[in-house]
């Protein structure tokens, strides 16, 4: 079944019909050409296709298209400009908060998403008591960040990265 | 995969009846389990109906407690003020599901009727029981280390794989339904089944039923989750436990305990919570309790370490809530 859908896609506004089959993610790489996602598994395990739909950091590849017509979204690309980093970018070049770089769109979008989680008070599993405030430790970016993926292992950087990012 | 027809239900009424009438619909929340699923090919939905878009998404006081709408997002759950303060073993169990990224996609109707992740039942090459009625269990007697040790059938071994579902099952949490024949309240208990000899159904919903809320009732005492697992992080639980305690005295005067990753269905230790009732709050006491829980289990030789596991962490997080108690 065929269907259209519109997206802002990175401030733009994008219209494509496709079959109600397509992802997110395959929406935006093969019939957008918004390669900043990255598919990895594809199965919503490795975070390299986080992208911010309507402002939250979500994984791109186990949502049908069709379901979030009319959304807004907010890829890496979207983010900054090679001219223009954005603040989180600049921070993962810094600290080379990567290495291959296949995993750092989803890295930098998860990370943009994951301090507006904290700053809006969100627990997490290593907040010590669910009621009170999280605190932006690196122990919370660490636990916050599990669902993104680095077969390089750059963890270390990334955990820096985002903390200078987020303000030192 | 199959081609499928898309609708966006605009009321639950109408959700129902889309589904109802075609044995090949199925609803569509996050999508998180089931487009996963789709391309797996575990199942093959010839229609998908959305019920995101239904007013089934806020947290509310309810009839002395609170009312979740079944499409509230589990980050959303387990950051809401309410859960947080009046039942922080909800919030504790949900942040220790999945990763950031599927926590604001998720929701709560869609995390309850999630499906085990037996690898056998996740891959089509194999024969299971769970997947395609009749065909075998692989699990019992190949890789089950992961899999169940209490309420097992021969015919299945799966695990429900939920942390929510598993403190939602220590509060005695009420699951309001729209069916085909009206409304129904379903306690959560009775929500999830055991594998017995048709290991195909995980719940007792008839098709076509649509979870709208989830009802909490009011709370007294101390309530905790502790998850056990081969990761600190983003990883299913080996065990989990969720219990809520109210010791007065000395005296345990209320106990409510629920294990996870050890049962086709979240699993209230009837057992021990009848045994500490009324009785003295001592860890010989829970020793004693979770061990005569533990008395039914029957692992393989792959899991039969979950037996201990499980028995030594609902021993810990009693003590612990006893420490905070007083």
């Amino acid at each position: 079944m065929q269907t259209t859908i519109t997206l802002t896609v990175d401030g733009q506004r994008r219209t494509a019909t496709v079959d109600t089959r397509v992802t997110l993610l395959d929406l935006l790489r093969e019939h957008l050409g918004v390669v900043a996602p990255k598919k990895g598994c594809d199965h919503g395990q490795c975070g390299s296709c986080t992208v911010l739909l309507d402002g939250r950091r979500v994984t791109t590849c186990l949502a049908f298209a069709v379901q979030h017509d009319g959304a807004e979204i907010t890829t890496a690309a979207g983010l900054g400009t090679a001219d223009e980093p954005h603040p989180m970018q600049r921070a993962f070049l810094d600290h080379d908060g990567f290495q291959c770089g296949y995993c750092t769109p989803g890295q930098i979008c998860s990370a943009v998403g994951m301090l507006a989680e904290l700053e809006a008070g969100w627990p997490s599993h290593v907040t010590r008591d669910v009621v009170s405030r999280p605190q932006r430790t690196p122990a919370e970016i660490r636990e916050r960040m599990s669902g993104n993926l680095c077969r390089c292992g750059a963890y270390v950087n990334i955990v820096a990265a985002i903390e200078q990012a987020a303000g030192g | 995969m199959r081609p499928f027809a898309f609708e966006r239900a605009t009321d639950a009424q109408a959700a129902v009846a889309l589904v109802a009438d075609r044995p090949g619909a199925a609803f569509l929340a996050g999508g998180t389990n089931l487009v996963d699923h789709m391309k797996l090919g575990i199942t093959a939905p010839e229609l998908l109906v959305d019920v995101t878009r239904l007013p089934l998404d806020t947290v509310q006081e309810h009839d002395g407690g609170v009312r979740i709408g079944a499409g509230v997002r589990n980050s959303d759950l387990s950051a809401h003020p309410l859960i947080r303060e009046r039942y922080p073993v909800l919030s504790q169990a949900l942040v220790a599901g999945a990763s950031g990224q599927l926590r604001n996609l998720a929701t709560t109707a869609g995390n309850l009727l999630q499906r085990t992740r037996c690898v056998y039942f996740q891959d089509r090459t194999t024969p299971c029981n769970k997947r395609e009625p009749g065909s075998g269990c692989s699990a019992i007697g190949g890789h089950s280390r992961d899999l169940a040790v209490l309420g097992v059938s021969e015919h299945c071994i799966a695990t429900h794989p939920s942390d929510m579902a598993v403190a939602m099952a220590a509060l005695d949490a009420v699951v309001q339904t729209q069916g085909p024949d009206g409304p129904r309240s379903i306690p959560i208990g009775e929500l999830h089944r055991l594998p017995g000899d048709t290991p195909e159904h995980d719940t007792t919903l008839a098709h076509g039923e649509l979870i709208t809320a989830v009802d909490l009732p009011a709370v007294a005492g101390a309530s905790a989750y502790r998850k056990v697992r081969d990761r600190s992080s983003y990883a299913f639980a080996l065990v989990s436990v969720a219990a809520v305690l109210d010791v007065t005295a000395g005296t345990i005067a209320d106990v409510r305990i629920a294990l996870g990753g050890v049962a086709h269905k979240p699993w209230r230790a009837a057992t021990a919570e009848a045994r500490l009732r009324g009785g003295p709050a001592t860890e010989e006491a829970f020793v004693a309790a979770a061990g005569a829980e533990l008395q039914a289990a029957t692992p393989t030789v792959d899991n039969a370490f979950k037996v201990p596991l499980a028995r030594n962490t609902i021993v810990a997080v009693l003590r612990d809530l006893c420490t905070r108690e007083h």
